[in-house]
């Protein structure tokens, strides 16, 4: 039964990454009917980005000017790096997708993984090969709750994307832009039309994202402090299936597919040897898809490839 | 000619006019011609003037490579390009002109057959001229062709069919590991197999067996995917294609008996260059046929709308499953002879980054077009190849330069044209 517990404190944490990651893609997808495939790479330079800015505050407040203490480094570093994210969001679909809003879907498909390329190879070549590791803001505490450890960062990592995720929920529910957001993932051509300015709102939708891909990319960084380069490509793919899982463009679906995946990863992990991890945990997605063709929440509608 | 704009441009557009002019009635056989020429003169005198010309050996890729690691060398090595390849193939081309036309109409007259075995021979006699030069440019080309294939048969299903699949990687393993494990089971004494079955001598004659059978392989796993695509299209299908190459990555890795993570290695080299450019050519024949055949028909009906399609009596069912198993066979079969080239798979290679490659390819050369497979591939890999000096920024450049073929020609830079062998090789006479 510990055993048992143990393991899903660990998918809670686990699928938290995955959830926060799939929300980016669901959003993107709900305004622009496609999926931002640079997303894992933004999870990636977002983690380095707190990275860089948890170091430069740590080093500042070793410094003796101002002594700050981890937690409040820690909530520094998620907003700064939320915002700073949220601009190579923006620049992406600058970049990347509004040039090809009238091209094919798969075009937009490429240039995503084309960016994603140069996101990696960027930061190699700021960075340099070797691994970097997460400074340990917070000292670690175990608590052992009838043979259950859980550890205070676990418990802040699984609270801290639960309340984002709330945040989220409230702005797609309770605000103007949210209520534009839901509009036009209603309907993407007649709503522009309505005086909704679609470019903004990709913009937003990418900001939006990028900034909850932050968050989970600095939460990684304390669970798991070594950073790579390519950390994000599998990643991002595994979040991509989550979010189609949930059902395109569903954000709740999103939420509850990636907490699913990082479940159905644990759990496997479990029970079979750790290596046929992906070969049950993918056969298991291929198999809810084989029933359930459009996910969980979304519509038994398939839109096909438009060329 | 209109000389409106500047006396320069004017100039310019004339010079190019008049070069176009010039060289317009060279047919496809005068080219190989000049080729055949220019690979020659290469192989004679390449190694004295690339020694004149102060280079350190003859240029591997057109020069490409040692400009980039050398600007200094520009000048002589775009003076050993010009003399080797630009001047013996543009004299040799436009002296054959008049008889490469009166050849190619006749031999057109005469046998169809003939007159394409011939263009092939004249090609492959390029292709092995220029490869002999070095280990390199054979490694690189026996790559490229396999390539091509690769990328071809990916065109069926996301240009043709306009589904948006993912995994290729996936039939590339299984028929890499498939065709692996027979020349390795069969033909070689291997740590892993045992002795060998039978006789080495036999190995390169039942070798086409082993690719075969790799293609069946893939094939049949294609089945997993094709058959959940009756219900479903799009991002679906690229998630549930997605989780199928997860799958096979994931099988290999686990499967001892084929050497787990640690993989293969010890493959015989059977797939050498005229093997590969043999595969490569059929390849390309079968699936130019394939796709303008009404099986190719039904697949554009399907990609366009399918509800329609099945209305007008396409059987979609069996379109999709003979469109994906006939893809993933061409890819097993390209995966069999990459795992005998390279000599050595291990699952990892077989993953997200050779996906990204793959696509990158299909969707650079052009969807819907067989001439957009070929240059695609061709392009992508001597351009990966020409900026190796680059070292990590290569990786900045190709992207972006995908970027914007994607912004300024989103369907790819050769999409939507049909492969007409004969339009090809005719002889472009003019009119008297």
């Amino acid at each position: 039964m510990a055993f048992l517990l143990q393991n899903l404190v660990n998918a809670l944490q686990w699928g938290s990454f995955y959830a926060l990651i799939a929300l980016g893609y669901a959003m993107v997808y709900s305004i622009l009917m496609l999926f931002n495939f640079a997303h894992g790479d933004i999870f990636m330079t977002g983690a380095y980005i707190g990275f860089g800015v948890a170091t430069s505050l740590v080093a500042l407040s070793s410094l003796g000017a101002v002594a700050l203490p981890g937690w409040l480094i820690l909530v520094l570093t998620i907003l700064v790096s939320m915002f700073i994210t949220s601009f190579v969001g923006i620049t992406v679909e600058r970049v990347g997708y509004r040039p090809l809003r009238e091209a094919p879907r798969a075009s937009a498909a490429i240039t995503g993984l084309m960016i994603g390329i140069i996101l990696e190879t960027g930061n190699l070549a700021l960075l340099g090969a070797q691994r970097v590791s997460f400074p340990s803001l917070i000292e670690t505490v175990t608590y052992n709750a009838g043979g259950v450890y859980i550890t205070n960062k676990k418990i802040m990592i699984v609270a801290i994307s639960l309340m984002f995720m709330l945040a989220l929920h409230l702005f797609i529910r309770k605000t103007r832009w949210g209520m534009a957001m839901r509009a036009m993932s209603f309907d993407y051509i007649v709503v522009p039309l309505m005086g909704v300015p679609l470019n903004r709102m990709a913009s937003m939708t990418f900001a939006l994202g990028s900034a909850l891909a932050a968050v989970a990319g600095i939460l990684f960084g304390m669970a798991y402090p070594v950073l790579d380069p390519y950390m994000g490509i599998l990643f991002g793919w595994k979040a991509f299936v989550a979010a189609i899982l949930g059902g395109r463009g569903s954000i709740m679906g999103a939420c509850l597919a990636g907490f699913l995946l990082g479940f159905i990863e644990i759990f496997v992990a479990m029970i079979f040897p750790s290596t046929l991890r992906d070969f049950i945990a993918y056969s298991i997605v291929l198999l809810i898809l084989v029933f359930r063709p459009h996910g969980f929440f979304g519509e038994p509608y398939s839109a096909k490839l438009r060329l | 000619m209109e000389a409106t704009g500047s006396p320069q441009i004017a100039a310019k557009i004339g010079i190019r006019n008049r070069l176009r002019e010039f060289f317009s009635d060279v047919p496809i056989l005068g080219w190989l011609a000049g080729a055949v020429a220019a690979v020659l003169l290469e192989q004679l005198i390449g190694l004295r003037l690339a020694w004149l010309l102060g280079l350190p050996k003859i240029p591997v890729l057109f020069g490409f490579t040692i400009i980039l690691k050398k600007p200094v060398l520009m000048p002589s090595a775009m003076v050993y390009v010009l003399l080797i390849y630009a001047l013996p193939l543009g004299i040799v081309a436009r002296l054959c002109a008049a008889p490469a036309n009166r050849l190619a109409g006749k031999l057109i007259d005469v046998s169809m057959p003939g007159a394409v075995l011939l263009h092939l021979l004249l090609l492959y006699a390029v292709l092995h001229i220029w490869a002999s030069i070095s280990d390199y440019r054979y490694l690189t080309l026996n790559l490229t062709l396999i390539f091509v294939i690769v990328t071809l048969s990916l065109n069926v299903i996301n240009g043709y069919m306009g589904d948006f699949s993912c995994s290729h990687p996936g039939f590339i393993a299984l028929g890499a590991y498939t065709s692996s494990v027979f020349s390795l089971g069969l033909f070689a004494n291997d740590t892993m197999f045992g002795e060998a079955l039978l006789p080495a001598v036999l190995g390169p004659f039942l070798f086409p067996i082993g690719l075969v059978l790799g293609g069946f392989v893939a094939a049949l796993g294609a089945l997993v995917v094709a058959i959940p695509s009756f219900r479903t299209r799009g991002d679906y299908l690229a998630i549930i294609s997605l989780a199928f190459m997860f799958i096979v990555k994931s099988l290999f890795e686990n499967l001892e008996f084929v050497g787990g993570p640690r993989g293969l290695a010890g493959q015989p080299n059977w797939a050498n260059l005229p093997t590969v450019f043999i595969w490569t050519v059929v390849c390309i024949w079968v699936i130019n046929n394939f796709v303008r055949s009404t099986i190719g028909k039904a697949l554009n009906a399907v990609r366009d709308e399918e509800t329609a399609a099945n209305a007008m009596t396409v059987n979609t069912r069996r379109t999709k499953i003979l469109a994906f198993m006939f893809a993933a066979f061409w890819a097993g079969v390209a995966g069999g002879l990459f795992a005998h080239v390279i000599r050595y798979v291990n699952p990892a290679m077989f993953g997200i980054q050779q996906l990204a490659e793959v696509l990158a390819m299909v969707y650079f050369g052009g969807l819907n077009s067989v001439y957009g497979s070929i240059v695609g591939a061709l392009s992508l890999n001597l351009l990966s190849e020409m900026l190796r000096p680059l070292e990590l920024f290569k990786w900045i450049v190709i992207p972006l330069l995908l970027i914007l073929v994607m912004i300024f020609r989103p369907t790819g830079l050769i999409a939507f044209k049909e492969f007409n062998v004969k339009k090809v090789i005719q002889p472009k006479r003019k009119e008297v």
